[in-house]
């Protein structure tokens, strides 16, 4: 808004940002080819804390994209919030009730797998 | 933004073909947004399908880094690498996209022009790389052999790694036919290809062969590794095979659950015609970039829009590539 009118170049805070996500990604990479034991083999609310490490990356990368890239940031803050809190309620409210049942589902089921094989 | 196309506005109260802003986006930004939201919880519906099988199959899942590990021109095990180039390959073809829409507010046509083109090259290197991707999971690594009740076991050597049937198994020369409906049964349709070996032949070469293990689907939950079987137990699973599996389709998987391959193709094959689509939009963009349609209209908005779902695909590559490879 300010800044589109005045039409400065943003291509310094857009390299940054690039620089972010790729350290990011970097991180990510090294974590899910390693899987130190110490976090992998771990449980913490129903996943591993490795799982939980990925999640949250995942969750900044999206930020960084949502902000920066599609320029959420310069939006007004209304049109950003119906955008960003309708989704994200959404999705959340979906893979609870989703991801819930699965659980479930395996925990009945995995009594009737029949790995002895006898 | 003055110079929309529509900027008389005689009719109060109504958006007017874009001349109104509401919350200061225009019409065509705002529809792209709200394509963007459905778009994106039907994404999510898929990766929730996913999940749902996964928490179902939490004992037996297939683990990615042991079905992802190829790089080209380089033989041997090396799990994410090649997938990590394809997600930095699509942030970086979002940064250029970035940059086309930062020169677009400044009206500089040339580097629009240039910064259009490189997105467009990089959205090709991600779809080639998926391609390939694609075709070393359909043509497999190390085949395996399905049981009756449809569980797979695959072969490991004394390490512990897995490996492949060509590597152990003996040919008996046994000639075999392929199933044809005209001189076999009609009601059956055409088999697939001949599998590389026959059931037998790879029984007998795993009782020939004292140091390869029989490995199952199941995950044992201390440290998270498939167990690896004795010998005599073994025995009490290669009784039940019924046919040998190289590679994965829809109907069969030789790194484990077939579930597994048809989220695989569904998911990142719906992704990837996101890329082809974002492509095709891109290259119009550019064309028309060229022959200065937006220079002439004043503005460059429509880069931005275009821009917007670009990202969205990138955005939505993120979390595809976290549940499927990193999880």
């Amino acid at each position: 808004m300010a800044h589109e009118t005045s039409h400065d170049s943003h291509a310094g805070l857009i390299w940054k940002v690039f620089g972010f996500l790729s350290l990011v990604t970097v991180v990510e990479v090294i974590l899910g080819i390693s899987k130190p034991d110490s976090i992998h083999l771990t449980n913490f609310l129903g996943t591993s804390i490795l799982n939980w490490i990925f999640l949250i990356l995942t969750l900044v990368k999206a930020y960084g994209i949502a902000w920066y890239f599609m320029h959420l940031k310069q939006e007004k803050a209304s049109l950003r919030r119906a955008i960003v809190w309708t989704t994200v309620f959404l999705i959340c409210y979906l893979s609870f009730i989703i991801l819930v049942e699965g659980g479930y589902i395996g925990d009945v089921m995995s009594k009737y797998t029949n790995w002895n094989n006898k | 933004m003055e110079a929309t196309v529509a900027t008389e506005n005689k009719n109060e109260g109504a958006w007017h073909g874009g001349g109104k802003k509401p919350l200061n986006a225009s019409y065509g930004k705002m529809m792209m947004w709200f394509f963007i939201m459905s778009d994106a919880l039907t994404f999510s519906g898929f990766l929730a399908a996913y999940g749902l099988m996964r928490f179902k199959f939490l004992d037996s899942w297939p683990i990615a880094d042991e079905v992802f590990t190829h790089v080209p021109f380089i033989h041997g095990h090396y799990p994410m690498y090649y997938v990590a180039f394809m997600t930095f390959i699509l942030i970086f073809s979002s940064v250029t996209m970035v940059l086309a829409v930062d020169a677009g507010h400044q009206m500089k046509k040339g580097k629009v022009t240039l910064y259009m083109l490189l997105t467009i090259i990089g959205g090709l290197i991600f779809l080639g790389s998926q391609a390939w991707e694609w075709k070393n999971f359909i043509g497999g690594t190390y085949g395996a052999l399905e049981l009756e009740d449809g569980k797979i076991v695959q072969f490991v050597d004394a390490t512990g790694h897995q490996i492949a049937l060509e590597d152990f198994v003996k040919r008996d020369n046994v000639e075999r036919v392929q199933h044809t409906r005209s001189n076999g049964l009609w009601y059956v349709e055409d088999a697939g290809a001949i599998p590389p070996y026959t059931v037998n032949e790879v029984i007998q070469s795993f009782n020939a062969n004292p140091n390869i293990a029989l490995r199952t689907e199941e995950i044992i939950s201390e440290t998270k590794h498939k167990k690896i079987l004795s010998r005599e137990e073994a025995n009490t699973f290669l009784e039940k095979s019924i046919g040998v599996v190289k590679g994965a389709n829809l109907k069969v998987n030789e790194y484990g659950k077939t579930l597994f391959a048809d989220f695989f193709f569904f998911i990142t094959g719906f992704h990837g015609f996101h890329v082809f689509s974002g492509i095709l939009i891109n290259i119009i963009i550019f064309f028309n970039v060229i022959i200065g349609t937006y220079e002439r209209r004043g503005h460059y908005e429509m880069v931005e829009k275009v821009g917007l779902y670009w990202h969205f695909v990138d955005l939505v590559w993120v979390f595809v590539f976290t549940f499927f490879y990193l999880v």
